[in-house]
C-alpha cells in the first residue's frame, strides 16, 4: 500500500492505494469517476485515455503510484463551469458518437491533438485516432468533429 | 414548428451525458454491499468434467461462495435456449444439445463457462478461481465448418453434428431453369467468422431484495423484456412479476447483446442464494470468446442465364456454422434470414436454397448486425457481379436489365416487396461516383505502381422486423410487435415508453421527433423512456433496423390515441361536436372559428376533470380521466430497404495491402426522420462490412482455439483503414407502416462486403476470400503472375 497525492480536475485528492492499482482503476473503482472507459485488456481500444500532466495517456497502461504529484484531467474535468469545450460541442453538433462508449477517450485524445496541432488535415487526424477504436460511427464524423473543434479554437 | 420536425438533422438529446462522462452502463453501477463474480471457463475446446474440486479455492481469502453446474441443477434452473424452431426438409424438427448456463459435464468451447466464483473484491475471485480444480478429459474437437458432417458426433444423438437439412424454394422449377439456361456460372464462398466486438464489454450485476422478494438484473442487453422472459420462463430464475430487468446505458449490440447469456442467468441466480449483489463485467478476452460470434458460412452458388443476360434461376448449397449451441436467433438467422434474400433486387423466376447448420466446438454464432442478409448479399453480388463479366456486360447495365421493376413484386421464394426504384439509386451512384471517369483513375493509380479496381453492390434487405403471424408460422418462439405508451403529464411534459432499446441508435432524438412533430410538443418537453421493464410496457427490443418501422409506428398510433381522446375533451370544453375538431401544430380548433385549446391544456384538463375556482374542465360523459395511451404494433409486412454502394480499391502490388480509396453509397431507406443520425448509422455499418472484407477474422486453430482472442490478434478498423465515404438517399416510402420508414441501422454491413471484394478482385484479377489481407493478396498476385506467364 502507498500513498498517492494527485490533481485531479482541479481538485487535489489522496488515497492509500496498493502499489498494483492502475490509474484506470484508481479513477473509476476508487474515485466514482466512471467517464474513464475500460473496453480492453490490451491498451488497445483508447476507450480510457485522460490527459496527464497536459498530455493524453491510456489510464490503464499507468501505475497510479507513477504519476504521483501529476494533475490528471479526465472527460468529467473537460467542461469548464458547465460550458462543453469546443470538442465537446463539435462532437455534438457533427454526430461524432452514437453508443457514446469510446467517446470520452475519443474526445481526450482529439483534444490532445489540437494542443500540438493548430489545424490538422483529414490525415493527420485519421492517423492520430489509430489507437482509439470505435464500432459505431466509422470514424467519418468523429474525423469531421476534430476539424469542426479545429476551425473554433 | 412541428412539421419542420420529420426530416431535420436534429442535434442528439442524449449527447451530453456521454460527452461529459456521465453515461451510466452496467459497470458503472455499485450497489451497497456488492460482491464481484468471475467465471472458471473452459481452457479447452472439447472436454469431459469428472469434477470440479472447490474446497481449496473456497477457503480463499474473501471467497463469498463458488458455484458449479451441479448447484444450477439442483436448483432446477434451465438451459440456454434456440428461440426458432426450424424444420428440416424430411420433416423432422432442428436438434438441439442441451446447453446448461454452468457446465454438467462437458464442454464445448473454449471459453464454455464451468464455476462461478464470488468474492469480496474482483481481485480475490480472480485468485480464487485459479484454485478451482477442474478434472478434464480432453477429446479431440470439430473445428471447421466443412469438416463438421463428416465427424463424430460433439453432442449426443446429434447424428453428423447436423442442426438441421433445411430447403426453400421450387427445386423442380429451378432445375428446369438451369436446363434450359444458356450459360450457368458457378462460385465457391466463403462468409468468415466474425466477432462482433460492441466497445462496451458484456457487464451484468444480480441483485435480490430479500425483504421484497424482488430481483433485479442490470445487464448491457438489446431487449430486458425478452431476457426477462427467457430467465423466468425457460431458466426459471424468478417470476416474472418479481423481475426487473434493466439495461441502461449500453455500449453498442450489433446483436452480440440480444441473448440472455449465461453470465446473465447465473449472476441473477447467485444474487438470490447469497442474498447479496453479484456484479460481473466481461474482460476483453473473455468478450471475444464468449459473446456470440457471427457469419461462418460456406457456399456453392449456381446461377442460369439467357444470352441476352437475363438471370432465369438460382441455386445455393450453405453449411452454417452454428458452434457448440443454438442461441436465440441462431437458427433462424441462416435460414428465414439469409435464404430468401438469395434472390437480391433481382426478378429472378426460379430459386432453390439448402442449408445445413452444423455444430462445431467453437462459440456460438448468432445475429450480428444484419444478421442472414449479409451472408445473402455476398452471395448474390458475387455471383451477379461475375455474370456480368463472363457475359461480357457492363455491371450496372446487367444489374439494371435484371432488376425488379413493378412493385408490389412478389418473388418466388418468400418476400412481397412492396415499394422500391432500384434504377434510381444505381443512376444517382454512377453519378456521385463519378463511374464514367473510372477507367481514367484506374489508369492513374497504374502510373503510381497501383492497381485499382471497381466493385458494385446492388442490395435488397428484409428487416422492420417483423409481423408476427408470419414469423410464428415459420418457427419464432415469440411475437415480433412492439409496443408503446405515452404519458402526457399534467404540466404539459411528455414521457414515452418504448419497446426499443438504443444502445447507439438514437432513440432519445429521434422518437422524440416523431412524438414532437405528431403533437405539437417541443422535443426538449418530451422524454423517451427505455431499457427497464418496471418502467414501460413489454417490449421486443432493438434487432432487425425494427426500431423505427415497428417501435416507431407503435408510438405513432399511441400518439394517435393521445389526439382523438384529447379531441373529445377539446369539444366538450369548446362546446363543440368532436367532429367538428380538428388538430393541428398541438392545437384543438373548432373549424370555422377562433375557438381553440391547445393540447397542455387539454391534458391539464384530462387529469382535473371538474370545476374549481377559475378551472372549468369537466369531461365528457364516458371519458376517464388521465391522458394516457398505449398501443402495441404489429407490422403487416417486412419493409425492405435497398441501395447501390459503388467500392474502388487501390492494391500495392509489393505489399499486397489493399485501401479503399473510394466509396460511394445511395440508400433507400423510405422516410428518414433525422438524416444526420442515418448518415451515421450508415457510417458505422460500411466500416463494419469493410472491415468484414478486408481485415477481421475469427481464427481457430485446430484444437480450437481462438487465436484472434484480443485487439492485438484480431483486427479492428481504425480511423486510418477509411477514406471519407460519399452518401445520397433516393426514396419510396414503406407501405407497410404510416411512418414510410424502412430502417437503415444494417444496410452498410449487408451491402458493403461483396462491393469491396468485387473491387480487390477486378484490381487483382483473381479470386479471393474474405478478409483480403496484405498476405492473401500478395499470394494471389503471385498466382496471377505465374498463370500469365505459363500463359
Amino acid at each position: 500500500m502507498q500513498k498517492v497525492s494527485i490533481e485531479i480536475n482541479g481538485k487535489k485528492v489522496s488515497r492509500e492505494i496498493e502499489d498494483r492499482t492502475l490509474l484506470s482503476t484508481l479513477l473509476r473503482d476508487i474515485l466514482s469517476l466512471t467517464g474513464t472507459h475500460i473496453g480492453c485488456d490490451t491498451s488497445q481500444c483508447g476507450a480510457c485515455v485522460v490527459h496527464v500532466d497536459g498530455k493524453s495517456v491510456k489510464s490503464c497502461t499507468l501505475f497510479a503510484a507513477d504519476i504521483h504529484g501529476s494533475k490528471v484531467t479526465t472527460i468529467e474535468g473537460l467542461a469548464r463551469n458547465g460550458k462543453m469545450h469546443p470538442m465537446q460541442e463539435a462532437f455534438k453538433k457533427l454526430h461524432g458518437l452514437q453508443c457514446g462508449f469510446c467517446t470520452p477517450g475519443m474526445v481526450m485524445s482529439a483534444v490532445d491533438l489540437l494542443k500540438n496541432k493548430k489545424n490538422p488535415s483529414e490525415q493527420e487526424i485519421r492517423d492520430w485516432l489509430e489507437g482509439n477504436i470505435c464500432r459505431c460511427t466509422g470514424y467519418q464524423n468523429i474525423v469531421a468533429a476534430v476539424k469542426e473543434a479545429a476551425s473554433k479554437m | 414548428m412541428a412539421s419542420s420536425l420529420i426530416g431535420s438533422r436534429v442535434e442528439r438529446k442524449e449527447d451530453k451525458k456521454f460527452l461529459t462522462g456521465k453515461g451510466r452502463y452496467t459497470a458503472d453501477i455499485n450497489l451497497a454491499n456488492q460482491t464481484y463474480a468471475y467465471f472458471v471457463r473452459s481452457p479447452h475446446a472439447r472436454a469431459t468434467i469428472s469434477k470440479v474440486d472447490i474446497s481449496k479455492a473456497s477457503n480463499a481469502p474473501g471467497v463469498v461462495k463458488i458455484l458449479t453446474g451441479d448447484d444450477l441443477a439442483k436448483d432446477k434452473i434451465g438451459g440456454l435456449i434456440a428461440g426458432w424452431k426450424i424444420v428440416s426438409q424430411d420433416g423432422t424438427d432442428m436438434k438441439c444439445p442441451p446447453h446448461p448456463p454452468l457446465a454438467n459435464n462437458t464442454v464445448n468451447f473454449v471459453g464454455d463457462h464451468v464455476a462461478i466464483v464470488i468474492a469480496e473484491t474482483l481481485d480475490q475471485a480472480k485468485d480464487a478461481a485459479e484454485k478451482v480444480r477442474v478434472d478434464y478429459k480432453v477429446l479431440k474437437a470439430v473445428v471447421n465448418t466443412g469438416d463438421a458432417m463428416n465427424s463424430k458426433p460433439i453432442h449426443d444423438g446429434i447424428d453428423k453434428n447436423l442442426c438441421y437439412d433445411f430447403l426453400l424454394g421450387d427445386k423442380g422449377k429451378t432445375d428446369e431453369a438451369f436446363s434450359n439456361a444458356d450459360k450457368v456460372v458457378k462460385l465457391d464462398l466463403v462468409n468468415n467468422r466474425l466477432i462482433p466486438n460492441a466497445m462496451e464489454p458484456r457487464a451484468a450485476i444480480g441483485d435480490y431484495n430479500p425483504s421484497s422478494e424482488e430481483l433485479t438484473l442490470y445487464t448491457a442487453s438489446q431487449n430486458p423484456h425478452l431476457s426477462r422472459l427467457i430467465l423466468s420462463a425457460f431458466n426459471a430464475v424468478h417470476p416474472e412479476h418479481k423481475f426487473r430487468v434493466v439495461a441502461p446505458d449500453v455500449g453498442g449490440g450489433f446483436g452480440s447483446k440480444i441473448n440472455a447469456y449465461a453470465e446473465d442467468v447465473v449472476v441473477a441466480w447467485a444474487s438470490k442464494k447469497i442474498e447479496r449483489p453479484v456484479k460481473w463485467v466481461a474482460e476483453r478476452t473473455e468478450s471475444f470468446l464468449s459473446d456470440n460470434h457471427g457469419r461462418d458460412h460456406l457456399t456453392h452458388v449456381e446461377l442460369a442465364l439467357k444470352n441476352d443476360g437475363k438471370i432465369t434461376g438460382i441455386k445455393v448449397e450453405t453449411i452454417a456454422n452454428l458452434g457448440a449451441y443454438a442461441l436465440v436467433f441462431a437458427t433462424v438467422t441462416p435460414t428465414y434470414l439469409y435464404a430468401p434474400l438469395l434472390i437480391g433486387p433481382y426478378d429472378i423466376p426460379a430459386a432453390c436454397c439448402n442449408v445445413k447448420t452444423v455444430y462445431t466446438n467453437t462459440a456460438p454464432t448468432d445475429a450480428y448486425r444484419g444478421a442472414g442478409r449479409p451472408e445473402a448479399t455476398y452471395v448474390v453480388e458475387r455471383i451477379v457481379t461475375e455474370a456480368a463479366k463472363e457475359i461480357g456486360m457492363d455491371q450496372a447495365e446487367f444489374r439494371k436489365k435484371n432488376f425488379i421493376n413493378k412493385f408490389p413484386h412478389q418473388q418466388c421464394l418468400v418476400h412481397n416487396i412492396d415499394s422500391g426504384d432500384y434504377n434510381a439509386h444505381l443512376d444517382k451512384a454512377l453519378e456521385l461516383s463519378d463511374y464514367k471517369n473510372f477507367e481514367n483513375r484506374r489508369s492513374q493509380s497504374s502510373a503510381k505502381g497501383k492497381l485499382r479496381g471497381i466493385g458494385f453492390s446492388t442490395y435488397l434487405e428484409a428487416c422492420g422486423i417483423a409481423p408476427s403471424a408470419v414469423v410464428m408460422s415459420i418457427g419464432a418462439g415469440v411475437g415480433l410487435w412492439e409496443s408503446a405508451e405515452i404519458r402526457f403529464n399534467a404540466t404539459g411534459n411528455v414521457s414515452v415508453f418504448t419497446g426499443a432499446h438504443s444502445h447507439g441508435q438514437s432513440h432519445d432524438t429521434t422518437f422524440a421527433q416523431i412524438v414532437g412533430e405528431k403533437l405539437g410538443v417541443p422535443i426538449e418537453n418530451i422524454d423517451i423512456i427505455h431499457g427497464d421493464t418496471d418502467k414501460g410496457p413489454f417490449g421486443m427490443g432493438t434487432y432487425g433496423s425494427r426500431s423505427l418501422a415497428v417501435g416507431g409506428t407503435a408510438i405513432v398510433k399511441a400518439c394517435d390515441k393521445i389526439i382523438e381522446k384529447g379531441r373529445k375533451v377539446a369539444a366538450k370544453m369548446l362546446e363543440a361536436k368532436p367532429e367538428e375538431v380538428e388538430f393541428k401544430d398541438g392545437e384543438f380548433i373548432v373549424k370555422n372559428s377562433n375557438k381553440k385549446k391547445t393540447i397542455g391544456e387539454i391534458a391539464f384538463a384530462c387529469y382535473l376533470p371538474g370545476t374549481y375556482g377559475d378551472i372549468k374542465s369537466p369531461l365528457p360523459e364516458g371519458v376517464e380521466p388521465g391522458l394516457v395511451e398505449t398501443s402495441f404494433f404489429d407490422p403487416s409486412n417486412f419493409s425492405f430497404p435497398s441501395g447501390t454502394h459503388i467500392c474502388e480499391v487501390e492494391v500495392d502490388q509489393d505489399t499486397g495491402e489493399t485501401k479503399v480509396v473510394k466509396y460511394t453509397v445511395v440508400d433507400d431507406f423510405g422516410t428518414i426522420i433525422n438524416p444526420l443520425v442515418v448518415e451515421g448509422q450508415v457510417h458505422g455499418g460500411v466500416a463494419q462490412g469493410i472491415g468484414q472484407a478486408l481485415y477481421e477474422n475469427a481464427h481457430y486453430d485446430e484444437s480450437g482455439q481462438l487465436i484472434t482472442a484480443s485487439y492485438m490478434d484480431y483486427t479492428m478498423p481504425r480511423a486510418d483503414n477509411f477514406p471519407e465515404f460519399k452518401l445520397g438517399f433516393t426514396s419510396t416510402p414503406a407501405t407497410s407502416n404510416p411512418l414510410g420508414a424502412k430502417g437503415c441501422g444494417e444496410a452498410g454491413t449487408i451491402a458493403a462486403p461483396p462491393a469491396v471484394m468485387n473491387a480487390v478482385i477486378d484490381a487483382i484479377g483473381e479470386d479471393i476470400s474474405m478478409p483480403a489481407t496484405s498476405e492473401k493478396v500478395c499470394n494471389a498476385l503471385q498466382k496471377n503472375k505465374k498463370n500469365k506467364e505459363a500463359a
